[in-house]
């Protein structure tokens, strides 16, 4: 068996399970935000439910609109907070929460092998320790949160073998949007996109954060890694211990096996509308931005941040440019302070914003006008993704997005 | 049976197309209706009449997990969504919300306007206007009887709680 059969085949109490089946599994870990949890809330309490089936592994996480952008999302985190009271579930208040995708690994709730469900799209994100973990909708999550279970059917697995040495810049972002680029926004379609290969096995943990948490932009179900060394150094920190041995079999079988060579690949940048735009960095020659925004949950962790610093240090960003900068978290925030790199983001003229997913969906923190135009480290450019119907986004890492704010305009970092 | 007007959609409809974000900070059904599929079919809400039924190409509902995307559809009065293809997690957010989705290779066949009725028991689709019929492979027998009981939380009530 792959390795995301082998963990849903020991969530199912089974000994072996097979693309196609349809099965009921256990979970480890049931997650909502404060646009997804209401609607759960709402089914649950429909449901005649008066107990959760393990407080432990329900978290509520309020990162989509919060700190609250208005009266009616104010009124959804009271009922996150007010269910989270009652059922004593973890609930991560202003002060505390973080971007949920970047919070719960770094809070030890994610590991090798664990069966993990949330109400949000990204939550394949935790693949990249090793974890099962799929985006579900606000009704399963209900579900879950009674009976402790969730139907699915096994998805086929896509074996991608990334191999040579990464061009300068090319991280985690670069190789996903690659990636998609390559077979389209539902190119994995319903399958598990396993990522493997050499430059995988040197891949840091952001970076590995990174490709997971896009694999749904291909329209898998889910994204994974193997846990390796670079995993259980990562768990060390954060105070899990991890069970290496969970790898995928000799003899497993994939429904394909994408070879692909990293040497040819340059920073990429996907343009409107679709995150299977992508091109190199240099076929856009004359793309004039008015808004950069550096976070999110594919791209707001500390090196992610570091990485912007080190193209910002000494540089003052465009006049007609706006630059938004938003830790992921409040370790990673703090962490930025100690580092002096919030120091080197407001001397080059960018605000930082307190975590928050704000921007990314067009909620607050960042929304553009009609013609605007911004370059992020986001993961979706679909039409009025940021703000108004017609403005464009186009995706990309860090240190493309920093120079660009730098220059005004989409450009390879070393051209600054 | 359910029988309505096919409104036409293409490939890739996303969960921004079908709901935008900031619409979100609401869950009444009503409310989401008001502002579905807006950038891409302003009014729609206004045009549909209860019973109609979505046909697109592939990919339909790719994006966000956003179950406010099924409900914001549902609550403009549509029946049902064929489609070519569905992303995966709208396709269970619509089963679980006891909407049917129903995945049909030939669905560029069927052109807005045409007069539809779709039988979910027996797995047939009657084009009315072109005289044509197509089969579809129906769920397994557990998600046909989500649906049939309006949806997962029904069915969790009557196997869990009740």
């Amino acid at each position: 068996m792959t390795i995301t059969e082998k963990i849903i085949a020991k969530h199912s109490g089974k000994d072996k399970v097979s693309p196609g089946e349809f099965v009921e599994s256990n979970v480890d870990l049931v997650l909502a935000n404060d646009i997804t949890g209401p609607l759960s809330i709402n089914e649950f309490e429909k449901a005649g439910a008066t107990k959760v089936f393990d407080p432990d592994k329900i978290v509520l996480v309020p990162d989509h609109f919060t700190p609250c952008k208005d009266i009616q999302s104010a009124e959804l985190v009271k009922r996150l907070r007010g269910f989270a009271k009652k059922y004593k579930v973890r609930f991560y208040e202003i002060g505390k929460v973080g971007i949920e995708h970047a919070l719960l690994p770094e809070e030890g709730l994610t590991r090798p092998g664990d069966f993990i469900i949330g109400a949000d799209s990204h939550t394949c994100t935790y693949g990249a320790v090793g974890a099962f973990s799929t985006g579900m909708g606000s009704t399963d999550i209900a579900s879950a949160m009674i009976t402790g279970k969730v139907w699915l059917k096994v998805p086929p697995s896509i074996k991608f073998v990334y191999t040579g040495k990464r061009n300068k810049y090319v991280g985690g972002k670069d190789l996903i949007l690659y990636t998609i680029g390559k077979i389209g926004v539902d190119g994995a379609n319903y399958k598990s996109m396993e990522f493997t290969g050499d430059t995988i096995q040197n891949l840091s943990m952001d970076n590995r954060f990174t490709m997971c948490n896009m694999a749904i932009e291909a329209g898998a179900k889910n994204g994974i890694i193997e846990p390796d060394e670079i995993t259980a150094l990562y768990l060390e920190e954060v105070g899990v211990t991890s069970d290496l041995t969970l790898k995928s079999d000799e003899d497993a079988v994939y429904e394909s096996v994408i070879e692909i060579d990293v040497s040819k690949i340059m920073p990429q940048v996907a343009a409107p509308h679709l995150p299977s735009n992508s091109k190199n960095v240099d076929e856009f020659s004359d793309v004039k931005i008015d808004q950069v925004v550096i976070g999110s949950c594919t791209n707001g962790r500390i090196s992610d941040l570091r990485r912007a610093a080190s193209i910002l240090n000494g540089q003052t960003i465009h006049h007609e440019v706006r630059c938004i900068i938003i830790p992921a978290t409040q370790k990673i925030y703090q962490q930025a302070v100690k580092e002096g790199l919030v120091d080197v983001f407001i001397s080059a003229g960018c605000v930082i914003s307190p975590p928050t997913c704000g921007p990314c969906l067009g909620g607050h923190m960042g929304v553009l006008g009609e013609g605007e135009v911004s370059i992020a480290t986001t993961n979706r450019n679909f039409i009025g993704r940021m703000g108004h119907p017609k403005s464009y986004v186009y995706l990309a890492n860090p240190e493309i997005a920093a120079a660009s704010a730098v220059k005004g305009k989409i450009i390879h970092p070393d051209k600054i | 049976m359910i029988k309505g007007k096919a409104w036409k959609f293409g490939d890739n409809i996303n969960t921004d197309d079908i709901i935008a974000a900031r619409y979100l900070n609401t869950i009444d059904e009503k409310q989401l209706a008001a502002h579905c599929m807006e950038t891409i079919m302003p009014g729609f809400t206004m045009k549909v009449s209860k019973g109609d039924i979505i046909v697109a190409e592939t990919n339909f509902g790719c994006g966000s997990s956003r179950e406010h995307a099924p409900v914001a559809i549902k609550g403009c009065g549509v029946a049902a969504v064929i489609a070519k293809g569905f992303a995966r997690i709208f396709l269970r957010n619509s089963i679980n919300i006891g909407l049917p989705v129903i995945e049909l290779p030939q669905a560029s066949e069927i052109n807005e306007g045409d007069e539809l009725e779709v039988d979910l028991e027996n797995g047939v689709i009657k084009n009315i206007t072109k005289q044509k019929s197509y089969t579809f492979t129906k769920y397994p027998e557990f998600l046909q009887d989500i649906i049939k009981n309006g949806g997962l939380i029904e069915w969790v009530k009557i196997k869990h709680i009740k």
